[in-house]
């Protein structure tokens, strides 16, 4: 294999692929942090020994700041003699048709008639942060491409911020959901995570997982992720609302079928 | 010539050496008052480092300064031969508007928009002096001394003003019956707190009893009023000596030039924080912001003592302002510059929190009149009510306000909705300046989020920044960088920043919250701050003078731009005084966000005050800011 732009220089063997500054495999990486020590040559001594121990070769302090009470900033160059295998990696996705607005409503109509396909959404936890799930289900939607509100194959309700997992799933009951939209932004300490997951153990409790389509975005998710945590999809940060819309109908139109079989 | 009452020159070199970045704050103040001598730049002996060129001060529509190698050495070289400057406000004595290009507006359409921005107000006004909430009750409370919590972490206050409310005696303030009931039982007002919150007391598990006790009787009346009276004059004096002790830090240390450099930390830990803020210190940031975490504005209580455990930021507690108070005030006068620290006054508890930041001496407060109404769905009748009393109190304390029209084009389209943060500073001006808020302590704050890719972005940009400046002279107005075009490539968005920063200088901002490279990705890690403060000291000092020196083309595309946002904004003013504030955004005027009336947070904190309703604290506070503007005026 030779990846384009590789036609005269050496081929990469794809099998064992290093990083890559300006020669094949010489390993070139950046690193940036800080320590908690004292700035002098005793702390770019212990950075370059710190990179020695992540596995670097040849690091090499190209600055280091003395950030004052007893931190030092480095920016370290290095090499890395570790290779990955191009040709064996599996990264799961969401993996349906890529459907434009109008192709969606007409898959749903033509299969599902004027049933709608009833869509809750909400920021859950502490999350305040509605920018995304506003983007996708608003109107107005996101990079020109409108929201779910605007597809008539949609009832959307958007239930906003701060919605606890309980309230969201008693809420998901009441409107009969097809599906639940889930927000996560703020990500310290992994609070993202436990969150969702107590949702999909809480909708199993619930005796619900099996009616609903769980989908969960954020500029810090990826459909791994979200899959690992027991959601159905992950949508991460660049998510067009034609995208989302695009995966429910079809999903749930596949469901229905397999139902029915 | 004082350095602005400024640490020693050896202080200011010292702190150089130290660090290489060649902090700009750390530069020595020029004085404001005399034009063309206080020409910045000239290397620290002691060092070696030379020193950037950064904002002069000079008044308004000062003659641009000569060059630094025409100011004659000695006007700088010592600092200690020069009379003390004799004025220091609440805010940094600088020329406000020096280093924008003067820009010419319609001076008929900007007295306009502010006339009517003023009849939108005083119907906000009239509305919450009708009405009151429960956070400014517990405020009232907080005023009169009472502190603490339970067992189980719900604060006395929230305890006290919920009793009340059960029984039914809330209408009419919480001050009089609380504090005859003090009078009947003969218990100070903490001890009778404290009696309220313990579940085994006959006032706690018997309302008739508590409905008893609250009664207001006629032979107690008068010593119950003057109890209260004395009770709120005692808290609303620590307010003012806080007040008074920040002038004097002011006076004693200065501050650093503007646009101060403002970074936040929100490690959600106060103690890990505190470290973060103290390293930030060091590295030239003037201001402090500690985030709060992402759940506090809806939390209807302030939660009491330190905190370890945040979302996104560190929880807004009485104990953790003092903590973070002294850490920058020791770090501070060693680095001989007042260090300003800011929180949020915002939310479910707006008034508790600018009480509590009065009384902790924080200097800056996000206090917006309508930012919780859009992004955090709290009812609009209680953030109007709570923020007159929150800002009053602000007024009290010297804090300045920032708002949060930075804030409004995250959601709607930046060059589309310009107007509407135009209109938006004009109406919390408005809004600020019925509550005794004095110029400089107004930090509108503003910024567009254009589209980087945008032909032109930057020039829009300026445009906007430079009509702000142009509307507000003397604020210390706070400019914010984008948040929602940032990416992950962190190079490319210390460039965006890097642009915003020189926005900020070249438009004479008061504050700039600096741009972090990392956002959108984390909260700032220690050297994300470090990347920040060079770039803007890199900037601030190199650009310094820009303004100054450059004049926007007549009928160019920026003035052309500010005339057209103006005039935009004048439209939406027009149409907003017809409906009302209220009606405006329940259509979506703002940020295209609409909020009903009655819709949601908190509205069931929110009730007409009865026809006796007396507050002690209000008075007082009346009568202290009109000492106050007296002293200042004098």
């Amino acid at each position: 294999m030779n990846p384009h732009g590789r036609q005269a220089a050496a081929p990469v063997d794809l099998s064992r692929v290093r990083a890559y500054g300006d020669t094949l495999d010489d390993g070139q990486v950046m690193l940036s942090f800080s320590l908690p020590v004292p700035y002098g040559d005793e702390a770019k001594e212990a950075a370059r020994q710190l990179a020695r121990q992540m596995g670097l070769l040849q690091p090499q302090v190209y600055h280091a700041h003395d950030l004052g009470e007893g931190f030092t900033y480095f920016t370290v160059y290095a090499r890395s003699p570790h290779s990955v295998d191009f040709t064996n990696i599996f990264v799961p996705k969401v993996g349906l048709a890529k459907l434009d607005h109008a192709a969606i409503e007409a898959l749903w109509q033509a299969t599902m008639g004027t049933r709608k396909l009833r869509v809750l959404g909400a920021c859950t936890g502490d999350d305040a942060h509605t920018v995304g799930i506003d983007a996708i289900l608003n109107v107005k939607g996101w990079r020109g491409d409108k929201g779910l509100e605007s597809y008539h194959c949609f009832e959307v309700r958007n239930l906003g911020a701060q919605v606890t997992n309980e309230a969201l799933v008693s809420a998901a009951r009441e409107f009969a959901a097809d599906a639940l939209l889930v927000s996560q932004v703020v990500t310290q300490k992994d609070c993202h995570r436990s969150n969702l997951a107590a949702l999909v153990d809480l909708t199993e409790a619930e005796d619900l997982r099996q009616d609903l389509l769980l989908l969960c975005g954020g500029p810090r998710l990826s459909h791994t992720v979200a899959l690992e945590l027991g959601f159905d999809a992950g949508f991460g940060a660049g998510t067009v609302p034609s995208e989302v819309a695009g995966f429910l109908v079809q999903t749930v139109i596949a469901r229905q079928a397999a139902a029915r079989t | 010539m004082k350095p602005n009452g400024r640490g020693s020159r050896n202080q200011s070199c010292e702190l150089i050496s130290r660090a290489t970045e060649t902090a700009f704050a750390a530069v020595e103040h020029q004085p404001s008052t005399e034009l063309g001598t206080g020409a910045p730049t000239q290397s620290c002996a002691e060092s070696g480092e030379s020193r950037p060129l950064h904002l002069l001060r000079l008044p308004q529509n000062a003659v641009p300064s000569p060059p630094p190698e025409a100011v004659p050495a000695a006007a700088t070289a010592d600092s200690h031969a020069m009379p003390d400057s004799p004025v220091i406000s609440t805010f940094a004595p600088t020329a406000a508007g020096f280093g924008c290009p003067a820009l010419s507006l319609d001076a008929a359409v900007v007295h306009n928009c502010r006339q009517l921005a003023a009849k939108i107000a005083s119907e906000v006004t009239a509305f919450s002096e009708a009405h009151s909430t429960v956070a400014i009750e517990r405020t009232v409370l907080r005023l009169c001394g009472i502190t603490g919590a339970t067992a189980a972490g719900v604060p006395l206050v929230n305890v006290v003003v919920a009793a009340l409310e059960q029984v039914g005696e809330l209408g009419n303030g919480i001050a009089l019956p609380f504090f005859s009931a003090a009078v009947a039982l003969d218990l100070t007002p903490q001890q009778l707190a404290d009696v309220l919150a313990d579940d085994a007391s006959a006032l706690s598990t018997d309302p008739l009893a508590l409905h008893a006790a609250v009664q207001i009787r006629a032979d107690t009346a008068d010593r119950a009023r003057a109890l209260a009276h004395q009770y709120a004059q005692t808290g609303i004096d620590q307010i003012v000596a806080q007040r008074a002790a920040r002038k004097q830090f002011l006076r004693d240390l200065g501050e650093g030039n503007q646009p101060l450099c403002y970074v936040i930390v929100a490690t959600g830990n106060i103690f890990e924080d505190v470290v973060q803020a103290r390293v930030a210190a060091r590295q030239g940031a003037d201001v402090i912001a500690v985030i709060r975490s992402t759940g506090q504005s809806l939390l209807d209580y302030v939660p009491e003592g330190t905190t370890t455990e945040g979302y996104g930021g560190t929880y807004a507690t009485q104990a953790n302002f003092a903590l973070m108070r002294a850490a920058l005030d020791e770090v501070g006068a060693e680095l001989g510059r007042y260090i300003r620290l800011c929180n949020y006054a915002s939310g479910l508890c707006m008034p508790e929190i600018a009480c509590l930041g009065g009384l902790e001496r924080l200097d800056m407060m996000l206090n917006d009149a309508l930012y919780g109404i859009l992004f955090r769905d709290i009812n609009m009748q209680r953030t109007l009510c709570d923020q007159r009393v929150s800002r009053r109190l602000s007024a009290l304390a010297g804090l300045i306000i920032n708002t949060g029209e930075d804030n409004y084009l995250t959601t709607a389209d930046a060059v589309d909705a310009a107007h509407t943060v135009v209109a938006s500073t004009l109406i919390n001006e408005a809004l600020g300046r019925a509550c005794s808020l004095q110029t400089e302590q107004l930090g509108l704050g503003h910024a567009m989020e254009i589209d980087p890719l945008r032909p032109n972005m930057l020039l829009y940009e300026i445009a906007h920044a430079a009509l702000i400046r142009a509307l507000f002279p003397g604020a210390p107005l706070k400019y914010m960088p984008p948040t929602k075009h940032m990416t992950g490539n962190v190079l490319r968005g210390h460039v965006q920043d890097a642009l915003f920063n020189l926005v900020t200088v070249l438009t004479g901002q008061g504050i700039c919250l600096l741009g972090m490279p990392t956002e959108a990705m984390h909260t700032p890690h220690v050297h994300d701050r470090y990347w920040a403060l060079e770039s803007a000291q890199l900037i601030f000092g190199g650009a310094a003078a820009l303004g100054s020196e450059l004049q926007f083309r007549p009928g160019g595309v920026i003035e052309q731009r500010c005339k057209q946002v103006l005039e935009k904004a004048y439209e939406l003013l027009q149409n907003l005084a017809t409906t009302g504030l209220m009606d405006g955004l329940s259509r979506g005027l703002f940020a295209d966000i609409k909020r009903s009336r009655d819709g949601g947070r908190g509205l069931d904190g929110v009730f007409a005050r009865g026809p006796a309703y007396w507050d002690p604290t209000g008075e007082i506070i009346d009568k202290q800011l009109q000492l106050i503007s007296q002293q200042e005026a004098g």
